[in-house]
Order: C-alpha cells, then sequence, then structure tokens
C-alpha cells in the first residue's frame, strides 16, 4: 500500500511543476503592463521604468518565473497592490466560506443523488425510473445560474423565506449562517445530483447482474443488504470517481454562485482580481486552486485503492 | 428408495420471451429427490438444466414465465410469499455456481460472505459466526482458516474459491444442495477433490444433493439417480447403475461414447456428436434430437415421443427406437 | 424492507440501443425546436421585427401587447427581438467553439491514438495539465486580460474545449486500429496519412459529432453563464445569458425579463442534448447509458 502511495506521490509532481508554468505563463505573456496598470494616473515613464525594475519586470522571464516559484515555495505568493493583502492572508479569509459552500452543495447533491440512483437501479426499467431518469437529463440542461435565478425568484422574491445576498461567518451565528447558505448550496446540488444519479445508476444496475448478486439472493439475505452492501460497494469505485471530477465543475460553479449570492469566497476573490488586473491575487490564486484541484485528484486516486482491494494488491 | 421425497419437481415449464419468440427453456420436467439422495441432471449447454436450477429456487429472470409445482419439504414453492422463500433459500435450499470468481463478492472479505448467511438465518451473534466459519472453512479442507476470513476472493486460487462457496453453501445445514457445474471452472486435478468433498460432506450431513453438469464422468459413481435433459425436457431418467448398464435414449449412448476411457488405445479420435442443439425458440414438432440420431426415421421428425417406462418403474425414458445397450466398463 | 425489490428488467440492459427509438416524439420535438431557432436567427434581418437597440423610454418594462409581442425591457428595447438577435450570439459562440474543439481536438486525438507511444504521452499529459485547472476559471483570466470580445471569447472557449474531444477521438482510434480493415490497409502498403483519412477519419466522426451536439449544449451554457456575469460577450452586444443577467435586476418587478431568455436557452440547449445523446446512444451503444 505505501508502495501504491509512493508511486502516485512521483506522478504528482511534474503535474504540479505544470500547473505552476501553466499560471505564470498565462498571467505574465498576456499583454498589458502590470506596472502601468498599478500606477494607473501616477504613469510617468520614469515612474513605470523604475517601478519596472523595481518588480524585477524588465529580467527575463525564466528568471521571472524562478524567482516567483522560489518566493511561493517559502510561502510568499506576493502582496495585493490594490489592498495591501498577502496573498495567503486573502486565500485564508475567503477559503472557509468557499469550503463551506462546496461541502454543503457536495452533500447536497450525494443526499439527493445517491439514494434516487439505488431506488431507480433496484425497479430499473419502472416508471418511477424513467420519470427520475427523464428528470436528470433535463435538469442538465439547466446551467447553474438559472437555477440560481428561479430558487431567487421562488424563495426570495415570492415567498421571501429566504435571503437572496448575505453572508454571516459560521462562528459568528451558525443559524444565520446556515440560512445565507441554504440557496446557494442547494443551487450548485440542483446542478450535480443528476450526474451523480445517472452514473450510480447505471453502474449499479451493471452490478446487479453480476452472478454475486444472484448468489447473494440465493443465500436468502435481505433485499436491504444485498442493495447496500453488496451492490453498493463495488459501484462506489464509479461514485469516488464522479465525484472527484465534478469538484472542478464545482469549483467553476462556486465562482457563479458565489457572485450572485454575494458570498465573500474564493470565487469573488479571483473576479475581483481579474476585474481590476491584479496579476498578484490572480496568479496566487490561480495557482492555489489548481495546485488544489490536482491534489483533489491524489485524494480520490487513493480512495480507489481503499474501496477496491483488488487494485491495492495490484489485481484490477 | 424408500427415504421420503425431498423435492417434487412436477410438470415444471420455463418460458422465456425474447426478440424472437418465445424461448421454451424448461419444458415439462418431472424430477424427485430423496432426503440424502443425489440425483445428477446431465446435459449439454443450453439444454436448460441451469434454468431448471434457477426454477427450483425462484431466481428466474423477471420476464420468465414459471408454471408447474415445485414441491420442497412439502411446500409447493411457487406458493409461497417472497419472504418466506427468502427464509428458506440460503438455509434449507443452497447453491454453489459454476464460476467461484464471479459468484463471490469481489470487494467483500470471505469472513464477510461466510458470517453474513450465518447471521441472517441462525442468528448467531458476531463471535459464533466467526467460529463456526472457521470451523467450515477447515471442512471444507482450507488451511490456515483463520487467516482466510480477512482475506478476498481473489488472493486465493480457483480451488480454494469454490471450496469456500461450498463452505457457504453448507453454513446452514441445507437440506438439499444443487451444485451447478461446481467443476467446470476448476482444474482437471482439483475436480476429483471437489467432487469427493461434495460427496463426504453430503453423507456426513444426511444432505439430498443435486449436480449439474454436461460431463457424464462426472455423476458415475457418485449420483443415485440420472436424469439426462435435451433441448428443455427430460429425455432419461433412470437409477445410477441402470442407465449406464442398459441406457435407452440414442443421446445417453452418444454422451456416454464422448467421454475419453482410460482403456482406449492413444490417439483414439473421440466420436462427438455431430450437429448442434437446436434453437430453443424454433422447436421442432418432433423429437428434438432426431436431426442428430444415427437411428432416427421419419415418424422421430413428426411426433414427440413420451416418456415411457423400460422395465422398470424407475427407469424412464423418450424414444422410439430405444437401444438396448450394456455398457461394460463404468465411464 | 419488502418494498425493495430487486428484479432487474432485461430491459435496462438493452436501454441504450432502444433509448433512440424511446425518444421518437422527444427526438423529433428538439429537431424540430432547433430548426425554428436556427431559421429565425438566420433570418433575423429579413423579419418584419423592431430594432433590438430602439430603445423608448416611455414603455419601459411593458407587458405583451399588439406592438410589442413579448413586450420589453429595461430600456424600452422590444423583447421579442432581442431575443431572436440574443440567439444569433449565443448560436455563434456556442457553434464555432466547439468546432475548434473538434478540429484541433480530433486531430490530435486521432493521432495520439493511432501513432502511440512518447507523442501520445505528450498528448494526454498536456491535456491532462489543461484539465488540472477548472475551466471556468481559465476562460476568466483570459478573457479578462486578452479584452472582451466575441472572437476572443470563441477562441478560449474553443481551446478548452480540445481535451473533451481529443479524448473522444483518440478513444474511437484505438479501438478502431486494432480492426482488421486497417491491418488490412497496412498490408497493402498504405501511407499513414491514407489510413487515418480515408480508413479511420470517417469511422471516428461519428461519435465525434454525437460528442460535438454535446458540446454545443455545454458551451452555450458556459457562455450563457460567463455573458451572465457581464464577462462574456461585451456589452452593447446580447446574449442570452446577458439578458438573464440584466432581467436579474427586474425579478420583483417583471420576472418574465429573465425567465424569456431564460427558457429559449435551456429549450435550445435541452434539444441540444437531446439530440447529442441520440446520436451518442446510436453510434458508440458501448457507451449509451451515461
Amino acid at each position: 500500500m505505501a508502495f501504491f502511495v509512493a508511486r502516485r506521490l512521483l506522478y504528482l509532481l511534474p503535474v504540479l511543476i505544470a500547473v505552476s508554468l501553466l499560471t505564470f505563463s498565462i498571467a505574465s505573456l498576456l499583454p498589458g503592463d502590470l506596472a502601468y496598470t498599478i500606477l494607473g494616473d501616477q504613469a510617468t515613464p520614469e515612474n513605470v521604468a523604475a517601478l519596472r525594475a523595481d518588480m524585477g519586470l524588465d529580467q527575463p522571464i525564466w528568471w521571472r518565473y524562478l524567482s516567483w516559484l522560489g518566493h511561493v515555495l517559502q510561502g510568499d505568493f506576493g502582496r495585493s497592490f490594490r489592498t495591501g493583502q498577502t496573498v495567503l492572508q486573502a486565500v485564508a479569509e475567503r477559503l472557509p466560506v468557499s469550503i463551506e459552500l462546496m461541502l454543503l452543495a457536495q452533500i447536497g447533491a450525494l443526499a439527493i443523488g445517491v439514494p434516487l440512483a439505488i431506488i431507480c437501479a433496484s425497479r430499473s426499467g419502472g416508471p418511477f425510473d424513467r420519470f427520475m431518469t427523464g428528470t436528470a437529463f433535463g435538469m442538465l440542461s439547466v446551467p447553474t445560474f438559472l437555477s440560481a435565478i428561479l430558487l431567487i425568484y421562488l424563495f426570495a422574491v415570492e415567498l421571501r423565506w429566504l435571503p437572496a445576498t448575505g453572508y454571516v461567518p459560521f462562528t459568528e451565528d451558525p443559524a444565520a449562517n446556515l440560512r445565507f447558505m441554504v440557496l446557494p448550496a442547494l443551487t450548485l446540488a440542483l446542478a450535480e445530483w443528476p450526474g451523480i444519479m445517472r452514473v450510480l445508476r447505471s453502474d449499479m444496475i451493471a452490478t446487479l447482474q453480476e452472478d454475486y448478486i444472484a448468489l447473494a439472493k440465493a443465500k436468502g439475505l435481505k433485499a436491504s443488504r444485498i442493495l447496500f452492501v453488496h451492490a453498493l460497494k463495488p459501484s462506489s469505485l464509479t461514485l469516488v470517481t464522479i465525484t472527484g471530477i465534478n469538484i472542478g465543475r464545482l469549483i467553476g460553479g462556486a465562482v457563479i454562485v458565489e457572485t450572485i449570492f454575494a458570498l465573500p469566497g474564493i470565487g469573488r476573490l479571483l473576479i475581483g482580481a481579474i476585474l481590476t488586473r491584479d496579476l498578484i491575487i490572480l496568479q496566487g490564486v490561480v495557482l492555489l486552486v489548481g495546485a488544489g484541484f490536482v491534489i483533489m485528484n491524489f485524494i480520490v486516486d487513493l480512495l480507489y485503492a481503499v474501496l477496491d482491494p483488488r487494485i491495492r494488491h495490484g489485481h484490477a | 428408495m424408500t427415504d421420503k421425497v425431498l423435492l417434487s419437481v412436477e410438470d415444471v415449464q420455463v418460458d422465456l420471451p425474447t426478440p424472437r419468440g418465445n424461448l421454451r427453456a424448461v419444458d415439462r420436467v418431472n424430477l424427485t429427490v430423496g432426503a440424502g439422495q443425489t440425483l445428477g441432471v446431465v446435459g449439454e449447454s443450453g439444454c436448460g438444466k441451469t434454468m431448471l436450477s434457477r426454477a427450483i429456487l425462484q431466481l428466474l429472470p423477471k420476464k420468465a414465465k414459471l408454471s408447474g409445482r415445485v414441491m420442497f419439504d412439502g411446500q409447493d414453492l411457487l406458493a409461497l410469499s417472497p419472504e418466506k422463500l427468502r427464509k428458506l433459500r440460503g438455509r434449507s435450499l443452497a447453491i454453489v455456481f459454476q464460476d467461484p470468481m464471479t459468484s463471490l463478492n469481489p470487494v467483500l472479505t470471505i469472513g464477510t460472505q461466510l458470517i453474513e448467511t450465518l447471521q441472517e438465518h441462525l442468528e448467531l451473534d458476531d463471535a459464533a459466526a466467526t467460529r463456526r466459519s472457521v470451523e467450515l472453512l477447515a471442512a471444507v479442507g482450507i488451511p490456515a482458516p483463520e487467516q482466510r476470513l480477512a482475506q478476498y476472493p481473489h488472493q486465493l486460487s480457483g480451488g480454494m474459491r469454490q471450496r469456500v462457496a461450498i463452505a457457504i453453501a453448507l453454513s446452514c445445514e441445507p437440506k438439499l444442495l444443487i451444485a451447478d457445474e461446481p467443476t467446470t471452472a476448476l482444474d482437471v486435478t482439483i475436480q476429483a477433490q471437489i467432487l469427493d468433498l461434495l460427496a463426504r460432506e453430503q453423507r456426513r450431513r444426511h444432505m439430498a444433493m443435486i449436480i449439474i453438469t454436461h460431463d457424464l464422468g462426472v455423476v458415475a459413481g457418485r449420483t443415485d439417480e440420472v436424469a439426462v435433459m435435451y433441448a428443455g425436457r427430460v429425455v432419461e431418467r433412470a437409477p445410477t447403475p441402470a442407465l449406464f448398464k442398459k441406457m435407452r435414449m440414442p443421446y445417453t449412448e452418444a454422451l456416454l461414447a464422448a467421454l475419453p476411457r482410460l482403456d482406449a488405445a492413444p490417439h483414439t479420435p473421440l466420436p462427438a456428436i455431430s450437429g448442434r442443439p437446436p434453437d430453443p425458440t424454433r422447436p421442432l414438432p418432433g423429437c428434438s434430437f432426431s436431426p442428430r440420431c444415427r437411428y432416427a426415421v421419419a415418424r422421430c421428425q413428426t411426433e414427440k415421443p413420451a416418456l415411457t417406462e423400460a422395465e422398470s418403474r424407475e427407469h424412464l425414458y423418450a424414444c422410439f427406437h430405444p437401444i438396448e445397450v450394456h455398457a461394460g466398463a463404468s465411464a | 424492507m419488502a418494498t425493495l425489490e430487486l428484479d432487474v428488467a432485461e430491459e435496462a440492459i438493452t436501454q441504450p440501443a432502444r433509448k433512440g427509438r424511446k425518444l421518437g416524439v422527444l427526438f423529433w420535438a428538439a429537431i424540430g425546436w432547433l430548426v425554428f431557432v436556427f431559421a429565425v436567427a438566420i433570418f433575423a434581418n429579413i423579419l418584419p421585427l423592431s430594432s433590438p437597440t430602439d430603445m423608448d423610454m416611455l414603455e419601459r418594462r411593458a407587458p405583451f401587447s399588439t406592438e410589442h409581442w413579448l413586450g420589453t425591457d429595461g430600456l424600452g428595447r422590444d423583447e421579442l427581438s432581442r431575443l431572436i438577435h440574443g440567439a444569433r450570439i449565443s448560436l455563434v459562440v456556442g457553434l464555432c467553439a466547439p468546432v475548434i474543439g473538434l478540429v484541433f481536438g480530433g486531430a490530435l486525438g486521432m493521432l495520439a491514438g493511432y501513432f502511440r507511444g512518447r507523442f501520445e504521452s505528450l498528448v494526454v499529459g498536456s491535456m491532462d495539465v489543461l484539465l488540472a485547472f477548472p475551466p471556468l476559471i481559465l476562460a476568466l483570466a483570459v478573457t479578462a486580460y486578452l479584452g472582451q470580445s466575441i472572437f476572443n471569447l470563441t477562441l478560449i472557449l474553443g481551446l478548452l474545449s480540445v481535451p473533451a474531444f481529443m479524448r473522444v477521438a483518440r478513444a474511437s482510434t484505438l479501438t478502431l486500429a486494432r480492426r482488421e480493415f486497417v491491418i488490412a490497409a497496412q498490408a497493402l502498403g498504405a501511407t499513414h496519412a491514407r489510413i487515418l483519412l480515408r480508413e479511420l477519419l470517417p469511422n471516428v466522426m461519428l461519435p465525434l459529432l454525437a460528442f460535438f451536439l454535446l458540446g454545443v449544449a455545454v458551451i452555450i451554457v458556459v457562455e450563457g453563464s460567463l455573458s451572465f456575469l457581464g464577462l462574456g460577450v461585451p456589452p452593447p452586444i446580447s446574449s442570452w445569458g446577458s439578458m438573464i443577467g440584466e432581467g436579474r435586476e427586474s425579478l420583483e418587478v417583471a420576472p418574465r425579463l429573465a425567465f424569456l431568455p431564460a427558457a429559449a436557452m435551456f429549450l435550445t440547449v435541452l434539444a441540444f442534448n437531446l439530440v447529442g445523446d441520440t446520436l451518442r446512444a446510436l453510434t458508440d451503444p458501448r457507451q449509451g447509458a451515461l
């Protein structure tokens, strides 16, 4: 098992380096003069030249990349020229919001998708299954921002049960925090559950055809045990995959949702950095998000090995 | 046979609707098995023997239509509620499938798969169930049984896996064990061991057993009665010695001839049965075997022979031109 | 747990192939809607519509009337006309971006699947790196820096769709390259180019086209999301997404301003998904269930 982890880690490293390269290139090779942007109306040719020399912008690109990377590895991601905050500070402030949002959304999506998948798989071909499959298909055509608008219209405008925007940290007031989080998390969950349900359902239908399910029935086990222990476990591998793949979409969706519902998360930080051309923040956040994503996939790979002992022992 | 009849399959028929028409997998089959007795069901692939075993266990595909009666231990299984059936399965009625690699759940440990059956039917607690599982594994000849409980099926060899499957089947002391091609997926060297194991356990527990196989050699000397199936019907049924000595059906004769014999000269060609089994969705009006039978005449192709008795009530066959064969050596 | 049944209908296994027939009515309705939308968008200029940019400050957020069939928006512009012109924008981006993905991704995928070896590892590896980023974030970053324009938007969305098309093309090529007709062509001394173009391409094209339609649906949504936030097509050009974004402000007073373009977008995306999914089930039945 340790072998397996070590091998995976070795693969991780080059990908992370590639991610850092990509991030840096995007920010640096695009047109637009950073020094110019920073100085704004104080941009005289001398000031611009001075700032460029000061920031090392006149150095060759490989020097700048290595210098940046060196700083990053020491934990210095740079400082926003707008707010004066370091990147890490800004991220640390916003991260809990985004993580809470994505966690709630993922839990919501699983809570909707998994039971529906199990019920549909055990009654596949029947009316409920066909209805649910059609609904899931339809939901996949509803963009996140559309669900957001619908939910806002329904719950905030018409029924006035929940607020449309705003945020209170969990530590300050858990109840209020959850009230603000319900609509955003629900929006994301509505976008994610169809994918989960469809994949798990078709996987379970395939699993239920297997011989070992027939034997489990022949052993006289209860139907619930067969579904949840014998059938769900082999299919859970696909569930982990799809959850892992969804994380990328979830992050993107979180950006939209945070903006619509005015949540102070990483997504909004990013949009803000883009709009104000805050290159340092942009670079740092994109790198962190990219690296975080890669690491999440790594963890998903590890979970594979835990769930399917055949992979652990190198058999599958 | 004076034992009481444990299982009685009466006029059982299994129909499967397919896009190409109705498929009659099992055609009015009648069988009995007495307590403590062994019945061998022999036939080619596709003759309906597996469907028959599923029919007995009431585990047919949803679209299948089942008719007839299956009396087990005094109860008609077709009339039982699903819950009562579930309690019977695994407890009084057990089955061992052909391929232990696919019939054991790959992501659950051996221990789990043994213990869950014990806990479901015998309501043992964890400790008792674990102890019993170790005993069972030892009884089927698996070395170091305690370690095996935590292992997964892919970590065992094919023969060991089948032993585990047998242990699971025997765990609740069933009255009837169905072994569906128990040795087909195994190496030849292991086959005898597994069959011996089954025979031994059966004697010890005074259990009834049905061995389903395509190999006549497997049932010789190990069964009390043999039923030969072809195209969904039982075409010959007799106590085992009588079948081998005085077989009537040309099909049975052909099956026997297809077995390799120890006393034959080296490189003797095996007389395979020419032709193929009929398409089950297009049943023939006459005897299903007639296209491949070397004794066939016109009548065989137009009329279906019914099961008639040979010299004794226990020997039945379905043929218009039975053969009088006295097979010398046993297979 | 008497309510949980475990009988799996055999239909479930054959569902992928039958799905096409089962979606008969829906499939043709989807095609019909798409034809309608395309026709209206293409012939927008010759239809008797008011101009989408004519503002009438006296008739803001007006309800349905004979003069303005679908009412007016927050600046008094005719809603119906705006919807139709918005369709043009959404469709242009929605179609052109996946074409980029199809051409480049498809080519890369076919070459990778055919030549294998280090080239393949390189291609797959670089796609993996590209996929290491949540695509929306990448699109945002690039459009913000390159400036907002339909061209830039189409370009970056097209680039982001390349890995997906690459995967489909490569998977198809891998299965096909092992089949007899390719080996036969090689035995006859055909050049790589000939095999790729004459033998493999026609067969890989089918799953790629099905995937293309699904890609259009995705791109329309992504463009819509970006425009909704004001970061997609540059104002004053309006796609459906921008219209929904603008309509958001009038939710309390005139929700139809948001929901009309929303409905149009939903129906179009649904139609593309339906047609694409059906096509995929027909051309690659192994993956039909997903």
